[in-house]
């Protein structure tokens, strides 16, 4: 394991992830190598069934690869069981998710504090930095509203204030504008862009979206699981 | 856990009709228990006063009191070969005239000759009087008054109440033996008794070097199978109709916690597959299937117990309102309690049946598509 500080936050190589189906063999990423450096945002953009969202659930620990090398902030967790990858999804990883899916009988800080509860348990820290998240989110005044009571707009940052929550090396952004128009969706990517960059945490931002990758760093396109830069 | 909490405090109608069939079926359970305690007390309440080591019958009488009939001479036996105190019990079952209620509006009486006093009963009262079961009180008996027993219409006077002394469904009228040989002979001239022969004896081992439980064994060892010398417990299995009784409502009281399980699974089953969707979502940001199943078993647990504790009031006030000896209903802090672990095991059986869907939750599902 190398030095999580100089280490990139993602370095996946050669990696392959099959399905099987009936007798056949379907093959959703098929030899990707993907380097995300620290404090990068990647915008991976792909038509639907692309693979993409194979390639952040592998990246992510939801997946396990069929073959290849996929290294997190330093640690290797191509053969972790679902045990381990659980454990590491709660400290390494962020996820915001396409339908943002915020727990609807939880208050904002409450949704953000569920990463602790379900995992760390840290308390007070967590707590504190719920609070923090809220506030540098422009949340605080909404931070005891349930996510029925909050805009599209509001949802969606809770929704990266809990995928930042556990102070991950890397967030996962799934479709994070789809739900929104395009004035919405361009404020919520500066919104991420901000964020990522005054944390200095990668982001790998899935869309279909040519008009996302403006605010990203860099653009990797996949089609048919296979990446070209 | 406190997500699932939360989820129970700020969503309570999403639970209420699981909660408002539990707590029928935990009134159900509660009520049907206190109906068989009812019955059995008032089968057994007078037998399983006894304060005895053992209760001696002769050999023929199957543990019969109207059948069986003990000799002088084996009290004398027993007394001097084993040093231990016996008193000498019998009982006749009559209807009694109450005055103030019509000719043909008897009261179901068991009157009781004993001399050793039983548990919940004082000692004999004046020849003449008894103490009488409180369940009496329900057919307008009150203290100080006269019943005409059985159809020589023996005078028995009231002196006071006792609880929980019935026998056979017949409410008890403890009394001196010769009050009670008197009603006997009077009433009954077929079982007429001679001074000195009773029914039954109880014995005790009060300043006797004797082991309580070898009591039954060392009386029936000094006689050759004339007579049975039974605990109170054997005693009381040996009331016709109790076995049964008790057989009987215990099915139907586990087929009711039986509905109870099935309710649990089939509701969290359906909870559970509703909230696939945020199952995945928790368990993409770090949540393990163990919590999330703690979480669902914590909101069952709450839910019967909330349902169990309504039950607990409603048959309680149930109870109070319920006039004594109207039915044979008796509800007792053991009863609630066990019910309610029962449900509650119920609960946590019926919640396993989630357990499989929880484990399948896919945290992929969380990002669109798992492909």
């Amino acid at each position: 394991m190398t030095d999580p500080s100089s280490a990139p936050a993602l370095h996946m190589t050669d990696v392959r992830k099959t399905y099987r189906v009936g007798d056949d063999e379907v093959v959703a990423l098929d030899h990707a190598d993907l380097t995300v450096a620290a404090d990068e945002i990647v915008a991976l953009v792909g038509p639907s069934g692309s693979g993409k969202t194979t390639l952040c659930s592998i990246a992510g620990g939801i997946l396990s690869a069929t073959s290849g090398t996929v290294v997190v902030g330093g640690e290797e967790i191509t053969h972790y069981n679902d045990r381990e990858l659980t454990t590491f999804r709660q400290n390494q990883v962020g996820f915001v998710f396409q339908t943002v899916n915020l727990v609807p009988f939880l208050t904002a800080r409450e949704n953000l504090l569920v990463v602790d509860e379900m995992g760390r348990r840290e308390g007070r820290p967590a707590r504190d930095r719920a609070d923090r998240l809220l506030h540098e989110l422009g949340l605080s005044d909404r931070a005891k509203n349930l996510p029925g009571q909050l805009s599209g707009g509001q949802k969606q940052r809770v929704a990266i204030g809990r995928a930042l929550m556990n102070e991950p090396e890397l967030v996962l952004f799934d479709e994070p504008t789809s739900a929104l128009d395009t004035e919405l969706g361009a404020h919520v990517m500066e919104l991420i862009r901000s964020e990522m960059k005054a944390r200095g945490t990668s982001a790998i931002v899935v869309t279909h979206d040519e008009r996302i990758t403006e605010f990203c760093d860099r653009t990797v396109r996949i089609t048919d699981g296979v990446l070209a830069a | 856990m406190k997500v699932a909490l939360r989820e129970l405090i700020r969503r309570p109608g999403r639970f209420a009709t699981a909660t408002a069939i539990l707590t029928l079926i935990a009134i159900l359970l509660m009520f049907l228990g206190g109906l068989l305690d009812g019955l059995i007390r008032a089968s057994t309440g007078a037998v399983d006063a006894q304060d005895a080591d053992a209760l001696v019958f002769s050999e023929s009488s199957q543990a019969s009191f109207l059948r069986s009939r003990i000799e002088p001479d084996v009290r004398a036996t027993i007394e001097a070969e084993l040093g231990v105190d016996v008193g000498g019990l019998g009982v006749v079952l009559l209807g009694a005239r109450v005055p103030g209620n019509g000719p043909r509006d008897l009261a179901n009486v068991a009157v009781w000759g004993y001399e050793l006093a039983p548990r919940r009963v004082p000692a004999p009262p004046a020849p003449g009087e008894a103490w009488a079961d409180e369940i009496l009180k329900a057919d307008g008996v009150e203290i100080g008054m006269e019943l005409l027993v059985g159809p020589a219409r023996t005078p028995v006077t009231v002196a006071g109440w006792v609880e929980n002394t019935s026998y056979n469904g017949q409410a008890g009228l403890w009394t001196d033996v010769d009050t009670w040989r008197g009603v006997l002979n009077a009433n009954r001239p077929d079982a007429a008794l001679a001074d000195d022969v009773f029914q039954a004896l109880v014995v005790r081992t009060v300043d006797a070097d004797l082991a309580s439980g070898a009591v039954p064994d060392a009386v029936e060892g000094l006689f050759d199978g004339s007579v049975v010398a039974l605990s109170v417990s054997e005693a009381i299995d040996e009331i016709p109709g109790v076995t049964e009784q008790q057989g009987t409502f215990n099915q139907i009281l586990g087929v009711t916690v039986v509905i109870a399980l099935v309710v649990v699974a089939l509701f969290f089953a359906l909870l559970t597959v509703e909230r696939t969707a945020l199952y995945g979502v928790l368990k993409a940001v770090g949540a393990r299937s163990r919590t999330i199943f703690a979480g669902l078993v914590l909101q069952a647990v709450i839910v019967t117990a909330v349902a169990a504790t309504i039950a607990g009031v409603a048959v309680v006030l149930l109870d109070l309102v319920i006039p004594p000896g109207s039915i044979p209903l008796f509800i007792s802090v053991g009863r609630i309690v066990s019910s309610v672990v029962l449900l509650l095991v119920a609960a946590i059986l019926g919640c396993a049946f989630s357990l499989r869907r929880v484990l399948n939750v896919d945290p992929a599902s969380a990002l669109g598509s798992s492909q």
